[in-house]
């Protein structure tokens, strides 16, 4: 758990920091091979409407079912529309719901975890006791509930995959704060005359923020896969719009009929983004927490 | 032993009240008003006062809340708004079809991951050890929906293996009498093997979409669990001291890696009964999953919090098994608690 950006002037830090991380990737060039996709996926999400060949909603009847072409890369669906231009517009739609979730999440989560580890007391027995409450659920099943009841929207879903990450989030920030709590620089900080407050945000927030960092991008695939699923099952997302999960639905029905790839391409997109996240975050992790290294 | 499990079971008591008290809060969010929405489209303001008072709407949180609480007591989660039909006894009917189908995933799983972790931790570096690696981080990465997908395509559609993915036996086929709910169990109790071999052809394809799913967590923990305990002081000795490998690895290493082992298969279940919900989608499997999914489209509120419960409460149940089974596999565990 050694901070380097903290440990030593922040110049030097930041310089030692891109050396570490860009030794810890020629260690592992599969980080580097997620990296280089994440940057595919990012470009995807910021330009994709406009690099794609077709309008992602336009339908075009007499091309209808074409499987892959040169003309259509990834085959057309049952409406005509291009598979290839919806696979790339939706990125956007499914990266914003992923990271709009576990930013939420590591706000609501990171704090309130920071908060019961550094206070303790009944703010701990709140917090610890929500937490349990939430992994009691199997959940997917919660997250289910949770957007049925709140009503079918988009922001509902980035709500429901917040609140199921929630623990993991809560647990994390609250075991890092409890151990800082009575540390030397903490106790220093309160004998010169600080609040508490004030050391939770300078003294204690600063330290927990890499791991939470190494947290958000662990829970990212997660993120989009629990989107997909709700998606696919229904819900958030509505028919004619570009989403990896309801697309695979949509082509659900064709892969009985021989028509694999109205399912097939944005399942696979799906597939590779969360597989890129996965790696992504255990190269994180290998460059922020040394210990934890497979 | 029984004095730990009693323990334990009082344990359970806060998070029941917490499962019971979201899933009572749920139904309170719904957007807009419920009365409004139960009476339908041609409701007059009588009608809805009507079943505002009916539904206890007119009550106060707390009395709402009590009379949530009776009515689970006496196993009423109320009734389905499609079929009319009370939640309970719909639940209790499809209960069996979605149990059989996680129990036969999970069972795949820890017959393959099980090994799996076991030959890559003693094998290090082998490419029984890179299998391994490769099956741990895309099986995570698979949306379980499109692996039942592309294994209904290549096996059903291209190589015609597998019967068509439409439920629980085909329609020639009527269903066994039941005992357990469990078609491979009871149609060999009736002792109809043709029956049998039709229901095992149906199950494959989905509990392999689960299996794949949850083995990667168990294979990774398995071999990560082998690794530790392979470097340890007792098994060092025990090689020094002249036993077989055979006797190292399955007596002495085997046993102490189980433990995080059945410590992950609480986090398995998790996933595992979600991911139910959307293998059940895809193979139209009559279990609970797909009740829940079908009433979600039609806003049909009552059975998709009763689903939740009901999953709530089994996982809850299941990580009790997990926990007393621990005591069961660790010494230790039983006399420290």
């Amino acid at each position: 758990m050694t901070d380097i950006a903290a440990t030593t002037r922040p110049a030097a830090g930041l310089a030692a920091l891109i050396r570490h991380s860009r030794y810890v990737i020629g260690e592992n060039p599969v980080t580097g091979l997620a990296f280089g996709l994440f940057v595919l996926i990012l470009i995807a999400a910021l330009l994709g409407p406009w690099i794609v060949p077709y309008d992602p909603l336009a339908s075009d009847t007499a091309a209808a079912l074409a499987p892959p072409s040169a003309a259509h890369l990834f085959g057309t669906d049952q409406l005509g529309r291009d598979i290839f231009s919806r696979v790339v517009a939706a990125t956007r739609l499914d990266f914003t719901i992923a990271v709009a979730s576990v930013v939420l999440v590591f706000l609501m989560g990171g704090l309130a975890g920071v908060a019961a580890g550094y206070f303790g007391g009944w703010t701990d027995r709140i917090v610890s006791r929500i937490a349990d409450t939430i992994m009691a659920f199997p959940l997917f099943v919660l997250a289910m509930g949770i957007v049925a009841a709140l009503g079918n929207t988009v922001q509902n879903i980035v709500l429901a995959t917040a609140i199921i990450n929630f623990p993991l989030y809560a647990r994390v920030a609250r075991a890092e704060a409890n151990i800082r709590r009575e540390a030397g620089f903490v106790e220093a900080a309160r004998l010169s005359g600080n609040g508490e407050w004030r050391i939770l945000t300078f003294q204690i927030l600063p330290n927990v923020f890499p791991l939470m960092v190494v947290q958000m991008s662990l829970t990212m695939g997660y993120a989009i896969l629990n989107a997909a699923g709700l998606s696919f099952i229904g819900l958030g997302v509505r028919a004619p719009t570009p989403e990896w999960g309801i697309m695979v639905a949509e082509g659900a029905a064709n892969i009985f009929s021989g028509e694999w790839w109205i399912a097939f391409f944005p399942g696979a997109a799906l597939m590779i983004a969360v597989f890129c996240f996965n790696l992504l975050g255990d190269g994180m992790r290998d460059i922020v927490d040394p210990r934890r290294r497979t | 032993m029984l004095a730990n499990v009693l323990r334990r079971l009082v344990t359970v008591v806060p998070t029941l009240i917490g499962v019971v008290i979201v899933t009572f809060l749920l139904t309170r969010v719904l957007p807009g008003d419920p009365a409004v929405y139960f009476a339908g489209p041609a409701a007059t303001p009588e009608s809805i006062a009507d079943i505002r008072k009916s539904l206890g709407l007119d009550q106060s949180l707390a009395e709402q809340f009590l009379h949530y609480v009776i009515d689970l007591a006496h196993g009423n989660l109320g009734n389905s708004l499609a079929t009319g039909q009370p939640v309970v006894s719909e639940i209790v009917s499809r209960l069996p079809a979605s149990a059989e189908l996680t129990l036969f995933g999970l069972i795949i799983a820890i017959a393959i991951a099980i090994p799996l972790g076991i030959l890559a931790a003693v094998k290090q570096g082998s490419w029984v050890d890179h299998t391994c690696r490769v099956v741990a981080t895309a099986g995570v990465s698979l949306p379980v929906f499109f692996t039942g997908l592309l294994l209904v395509y290549v096996f059903y559609y291209q190589l015609g293996w597998a019967p068509a993915p439409l439920g629980r036996l085909n329609v020639f086929y009527t269903a066994p009498p039941q005992v357990t709910g469990f078609y491979l169990i009871d149609s060999l109790i009736a002792g109809d093997f043709e029956l049998f071999r039709a229901s095992f052809a149906q199950l494959i394809l989905p509990g392999a979409t689960l299996a794949i799913f949850s083995l990667a967590p168990i294979a990774r923990m398995t071999r990560a669990s082998m690794l530790a305990v392979l470097a340890s002081d007792y098994v060092r000795t025990a090689r020094a001291s002249g036993l077989s490998a055979y006797t190292v690895i399955v007596t002495y290493a085997f046993r102490n890696a189980m433990l995080p082992v059945i410590t992950t298969l609480g986090m398995v279940f998790s996933f595992l009964l979600g991911a139910n919900v959307l293998v059940e989608k895809v193979f139209a499997w009559p279990g609970i999953g797909s009740f829940a999914v079908e009433a979600l489209i039609a806003s049909d509120f009552a059975p998709v919090q009763g689903f939740v419960l009901t999953m709530a409460v089994m996982y809850v149940a299941l990580n009790l098994i997990i926990d007393i089974l621990y005591g069961v596999v660790d010494p230790r565990v039983r006399l420290e608690a």
